[in-house]
């Protein structure tokens, strides 16, 4: 809820660019998927849209032309379309989700792919 | 624009398979805010006086609250409401996991379901796509199984709710179920979908939430979720949930043991919170929005099977480990298990068996009428008893009725250990040295019920406290003092926790950050203030609050027969047998207290001798309608 409401100052959690994925009944636990800024999503994009800046990856909403590739390519699956403005829409590294977590179940990684990204 | 609210009513017609959707009244939501009060006002105008609960003609509604839903602390507490199959009163229940917030993001605020479809059906909800699908293939199975097939055909993200055969066979205290482990579990809300041929319905919502002030109410937000975190129960209460109040519930002689025949066990520290981390947990789980997270997923293995369950909790260990007497964790938790595949509240399940069993060993039902030979912390003797009343099977079609039902029919005496009031079965506080908990038991509006009004810590420790501080203080270490029956004291303690409690019921959040850790109230308010972008104090919600309670008690007096002070009194045990062990030996509290606690109580709340609100009291809490008949 406070990547949708950070990002897109919206309460809508299908909205998030992150997902926690519940595996019950077996074997009882979650999983979490995060964008760790792998690059995959610029290595697709048609169009060069997304670059990076200092370890993380970002869309520039005037270069995108709303094609989703790399919606589907991302291999987390948690890239979004934002149809309302027909671009893509990532994670960018903002840490809100980090700073709320209860349980400090999210952490930025220090050497992840080198990049800033969470984990 | 009404913010903060998805904005609609969702009705489905089940007969006519008529879907209909209505804008939110925005009177309701100023009037009643949310939950428990869309519950109460939908079910006073639209409910037909004097229907049986399992009739086509009952509602079956889902209500959310304003609150839920949105970013703050514990967001997810989903109520369902309609005429209670297990009292024929006022009912509602509700439930935390993530279902509601998913109903929201679909559009909707409330569901009201009418009527009955002709063949076992679920309803699907995907934002606009609402579907009336079959269900035959689902009919027979357990609530957990029928919710992982929908989840693996629907997918994960969406929301589930099921009922198992107890609700199919509209067992009275048949539960519903979701998040593999989530139970609205009270009043028989599942035996009412039952009735209505629903298995399950799945939600899945994609939509946002209208925010008055997005800035404001992040910010604030945050700074709640952070107050949480600061606050010594965060990480004291959190690894055990409710479970970790049992040793000092059973040290304080509070304890349900053996069908409540006393109130103390000697192996309390074989089934508590610290065992179910040792020998049962697998990962915590929490609700939405929910920092503290009190669900203990976990597996079981006793020698009748094993299995992949969430809990228990507090309630089921009592009634399990208490009062049926299983003496390990395992084995209550299996007992967990079977209930939450069955479709059945593990309260009124626990109570059911634990009062056939002393009917056994009183000699009142024989052997052969029960079908086994049954004792109290015997695993396969509760098994046994669970699946025949939810299958309905022999004695099971009159267990499945619930303890005040069985014990009619029974007689020989039994009706003075059928645990309940108003139909409904007695969770886990004994009470004969808790005087204003015993009030809080009889006076609740849906039947024996602890979450209306939980005032233990002013009969032990003389004082309203959190339950982490009160648990971290310790027991009472010796023998308790019998406890001096102070009615108005009582009465106003009991009141006071009667509009606090189901305050969270209106909003649409679990009200245990505060009741647990002491999570400061005035959150909430501000909160709505910035969400809705209407000005409330935490006062005028507990004035709404008021209004409910009398308006919940309204529903009662219209639709049971000669309801009144008659029907708030406890089980005879509780005035007439002393306890015979443990810390409170002796104590009891008398027929004439009780009468003095109900005296009080009444004229407390502005009600008249017979427990009825007067006029005059309706008209001060705002439910003048309610005379004139506007």
């Amino acid at each position: 809820m406070i990547c949708s409401l950070s990002n897109f100052k919206k309460a809508a959690p299908s909205r998030a660019l992150l997902n926690i994925e519940g595996r019950f009944p077996e074997p009882g636990d979650y999983l979490i998927h995060v964008c760790d800024q792998c690059g995959v999503c610029a290595e697709v994009c048609p169009v060069e849209a997304i670059s990076e800046k200092n370890g993380v990856y970002i869309i520039d909403p005037d270069e995108c032309i709303g094609c989703y590739i790399c919606v589907d390519e991302c291999p987390h699956q948690v890239m979004i379309r934002l149809k309302e403005k027909n671009i893509a829409a990532k994670c960018i590294s903002c840490g809100e989700c980090v700073e709320i977590c209860p349980r400090d179940a999210l952490s930025f990684a220090e050497n992840l792919q080198d990049t800033g990204g969470v984990k | 624009m009404m913010y903060g609210y998805a904005g609609s009513i969702l009705r489905i017609n089940l007969t006519t398979s008529t879907i209909t959707r209505e804008a939110l009244p925005e009177k309701l939501c100023d009037d009643f805010i949310g939950g428990r009060g869309f519950v109460a006002k939908t079910l006073y105008d639209e409910l037909p006086p004097g229907i049986d609960p399992l009739s086509e003609e009952n509602l079956f509604i889902i209500a959310t609250g304003p609150l839920m839903g949105h970013f703050l602390p514990a967001s997810g507490k989903t109520h369902f409401g309609s005429k209670s199959p297990a009292t024929g009163g006022y009912a509602d229940s509700n439930m935390g996991g993530h279902f509601g917030p998913e109903l929201k993001y679909a559009g909707y605020d409330m569901l009201i379901l009418t009527g009955k479809t002709p063949e076992p059906s679920y309803l699907f909800i995907e934002d606009d796509k609402i579907e009336i699908r079959p269900a035959l293939e689902y009919w027979g199975q357990g609530s957990l199984s029928v919710e992982e097939i929908l989840k693996t055909d629907l997918g994960e993200r969406f929301q589930i709710l099921t009922i198992g055969p107890a609700g199919e066979n509209l067992v009275k205290f048949a539960c519903i179920s979701h998040d593999f482990g989530r139970q609205a579990g009270r009043t028989g809300i599942g035996a009412v979908l039952g009735s209505k041929n629903i298995k399950a319905i799945a939600v899945r919502g994609t939509g946002d939430l209208p925010v008055y002030d997005v800035d404001a109410a992040l910010a604030k937000g945050k700074e709640a979720f952070k107050k949480v975190f600061e606050k010594p129960g965060f990480k004291g209460w959190t690894p055990e949930g409710t479970a970790g109040i049992t040793d000092w519930v059973n040290e304080v002689g509070a304890f349900p043991a053996k069908n409540f025949q006393t109130s103390h066990i000697n192996h309390s520290r074989k089934i508590n919170g610290e065992k179910i981390l040792e020998k049962i947990k697998i990962t915590d789980k929490g609700c939405y929005c929910c920092p503290t997270p009190c669900g203990k997923y976990g597996h079981t293995k006793t020698r009748l099977g094993s299995a992949y369950f969430e809990g228990p909790e507090f309630e089921t260990i009592s009634l399990f480990g208490g009062s049926c007497l299983l003496e390990s964790i395992e084995e209550v938790s299996y007992a967990n298990y079977l209930c939450d595949e069955l479709g059945i509240d593990t309260i009124s399940g626990a109570s059911v068996a634990a009062f056939t069993m002393e009917c056994y060993e009183k000699n009142l039902i024989t052997k052969e009428e029960i079908g086994m030979d049954i004792k109290f912390g015997d695993l396969a003797s509760i098994v046994y008893l669970l699946e025949i009343m939810s299958l309905r099977k022999d004695l099971g079609d009159l267990l499945c009725q619930g303890v005040k039902t069985a014990s009619e029919k029974i007689g020989q005496g039994s009706q003075k250990f059928a645990i309940h009031v108003k139909g409904l079965e007695w969770t886990g506080y004994e009470c004969r040295n808790a005087p204003s908990m015993m009030l809080a038991y009889m006076t609740a509006d849906i039947g024996a019920h602890h979450n209306r009004a939980w005032v233990l810590g002013h009969d032990v420790v003389g004082a309203a406290t959190n339950v982490h501080d009160l648990i971290t203080a310790g027991g009472s270490g010796e023998k308790r003092s019998r406890a001096v029956v102070d009615a108005k004291e009582s009465a106003k303690h009991v009141i006071s926790s009667q509009h606090l409690r189901p305050a969270f019921d209106l909003i649409g959040c679990c009200r245990l950050q505060m009741m647990e850790l002491g999570f400061e109230t005035e959150y909430y308010a501000q909160l709505y203030t910035l969400i809705t972008g209407k000005k409330i104090t935490w006062d005028d919600l507990i004035d709404v609050s008021e209004k409910v309670w009398h308006l919940t008690r309204m529903i009662s007096a219209r639709e049971i027969d000669n309801f009144g002070r008659r029907f708030d009194y406890p089980p005879a045990r509780f005035y007439e047998e002393p306890v015979p062990s443990g810390p409170n030996k002796g104590c009891f509290i008398s027929l004439e207290d009780i009468e003095m606690l109900l005296d009080e109580y009444y004229k407390a709340r502005g009600w008249d001798k017979n427990g009825i609100p007067t006029n005059e009291t309706l008209e001060r809490v705002g439910l003048g309608w309610l005379n004139t008949g506007d």
